[in-house]
């Protein structure tokens, strides 16, 4: 059976398509048969972080209904072979995905697949208790301001209570902390919450802290996965994310002020 | 199909209400005695021991024990009692025939039996004269102490029923704990945290580091803002002392 992944958060706008998109594309660049849904119905962006939006025909409420199988609906990434976009759809609502038509998808898709990350609407409503129902592991993407951190919570409250595994009374979801847009630069300067506050407030198993950069902008503008963008410190950052997942020892980076130089200030890092 | 009442002026108005059906926890009275002066004295006594509890706050009359007596309830007087302490008399339950008449004279809901008469029939014999004549409402079930040993999360509620709560773990900005009892927390308190909530005014609420929102014994209770700086992340408990909400630092 393949692992369920959920890439949540409650806020809005911290960065967790992003987060699926480099998560997705990062297992299937280790080998791993790996499937990003988008459980974003009547908001899709995940297929435009992908650079897959021209080629959606089908999408997941298609196949929760019926009319059209998975395969049809499945998109395969063109530079990585194991792995696939399975869009949202665009003119519905979040009550077109019904628990028993999610859970027959994420069942058949178990059998061919390693993984299976799921991006995760904002807010903790239908949508988002529907893509972390059955959860397996969950990455809880939270950026470095106390309304982040709160709404973080209140999405770990309910991982914990309203979840398959919960329910079921099973070994509940591993729950991870990915913090985004992380500005050592501002922490210093006391205008951030550093790691170790968010830590302390939730604490959580902490995978991994991605750098504030402007390459993710670029890569998200290109379709790209800004994981595939080895060069820029959010890429290695969501590179060290991946491994650490799989089990990897991979030092936390990117976490003190660097002192940049005229040529690194005027060209970013 | 629902008829379509022509409105003049609007052709599709506004539902200006719901009907919708609720269910609230509300404090029950139990009368035991019909000597409405003993129990005014020791009514007064009980509010006495918590005021915040009883202010405006909807009451039930159970008559389930006079049932069979002959005597008047008075309940002018008992109505009259309850106002003056702050209460506010909503109905009645488990009285014969004519003390309801006398009680809807009152303008008091007749409320329905919630088929636990006879159970309560046979815990009665075990209340003692000198308890003051308070539907206690911790003989509804045994007291449970409950321990949880893992973080409590904004949004989420625990409430420990007739017994003390235990937190092994942090308790998040926006949780709340509720107990009959006790509240022990040896993770960061942040949330808000209520003890005693039925009225114990011996709760004490028990925490490794104060950071609380809200802490609240048997309905006193004190917000974040009016606790004092030198108190906060630190070791302390919180009890009643003479009515008056203290904050003490452990050890």
């Amino acid at each position: 059976m393949a692992r369920i992944i959920v890439i949540t958060s409650g806020k809005g706008g911290v960065g967790k398509t992003t987060t699926a998109a480099a998560m997705a594309m990062g297992l299937a660049q280790r080998g791993h048969r790996t499937v990003v849904i988008d459980f974003d119905v009547g908001l899709r962006n995940l297929d435009l972080i992908m650079g897959c939006e021209r080629r959606v025909v089908f999408d997941f409420v298609n196949v929760i209904n019926g009319e059209a199988n998975l395969n049809q609906a499945l998109i395969r990434d063109k530079r990585c072979d194991s792995l696939y976009v399975l869009p949202a759809s665009q003119t519905r609502d979040k009550d077109a995905l019904t628990q028993e038509g999610v859970g027959q998808v994420l069942e058949e898709l178990g059998k061919g697949y390693d993984y299976i990350v799921c991006d995760s609407p904002a807010g903790i409503e239908h949508g988002a208790t529907m893509a972390m129902y059955f959860a397996d592991d969950a990455v809880v993407v939270t950026n470095p301001e106390v309304s982040s951190v709160r709404d973080s919570d209140r999405m770990l409250g309910i991982l914990a209570s309203k979840s398959r595994r919960a329910e079921a009374g099973e070994e509940p979801i591993k729950e991870h902390l990915l913090l985004t847009r992380y500005s050592a630069e501002r922490v210093q300067r006391g205008e951030m919450l550093s790691v170790e506050d968010v830590q302390e407030i939730l604490s959580l198993n902490l995978i991994g802290v991605i750098p504030e950069s402007q390459a993710v902008l670029n890569a998200s503008n290109a379709g790209i996965p800004v994981v595939l963008d080895t060069d820029s410190n959010a890429g290695k950052a969501y590179n060290d994310m991946v491994a650490r997942y799989l089990g990897g020892d991979v030092p936390m980076r990117f976490l003190d002020a660097e002192k940049k130089g005229i040529f690194s200030r005027l060209f970013g890092g | 199909m629902a008829v379509q009442i022509p409105t003049e002026g609007a052709t599709a108005a506004a539902p200006a209400f719901e009907l919708k059906a609720s269910s609230f926890t509300l404090p029950v009275i139990r009368l035991l005695s019909l000597d409405m002066d003993t129990v005014e004295t020791q009514l007064e006594a009980k509010v006495d021991q918590a005021p915040g509890f009883f202010r405006n706050t909807p009451v039930v009359i159970d008559l389930s024990e006079l049932a069979q007596e002959k005597g008047n309830v008075g309940f002018p007087h008992l109505v009259g009692l309850l106002r003056g302490l702050g209460m506010i008399p909503v109905g009645v339950r488990g009285g014969g025939a004519a003390q309801n008449d006398a009680a809807r004279a009152m303008e008091l809901a007749i409320l329905g039996d919630n088929g636990r008469s006879g159970r309560q029939h046979a815990e009665a014999p075990q209340q003692s004269g000198a308890e003051p004549p308070m539907g206690d409402t911790h003989g509804d079930h045994p007291p449970v102490s409950v321990l949880v040993d893992r973080p409590v999360r904004s949004g989420q509620r625990l409430y420990a029923a007739g017994g003390d709560l235990t937190i092994v773990g942090p308790v998040s900005s926006g949780a709340e704990l509720m107990a009959d009892g006790n509240i022990h927390v040896y993770g960061p308190l942040r949330g808000r945290v209520i003890a005693g909530l039925k009225g114990d005014i011996g709760a004490r609420i028990f925490c490794r580091s104060l950071e609380a929102e809200l802490v609240s014994v048997a309905g006193h209770y004190r917000v974040s803002e009016n606790i004092p700086t030198d108190l906060k992340r630190r070791s302390v408990q919180v009890f009643l002392d003479h009515e008056v909400l203290r904050i003490e630092p452990l050890g």
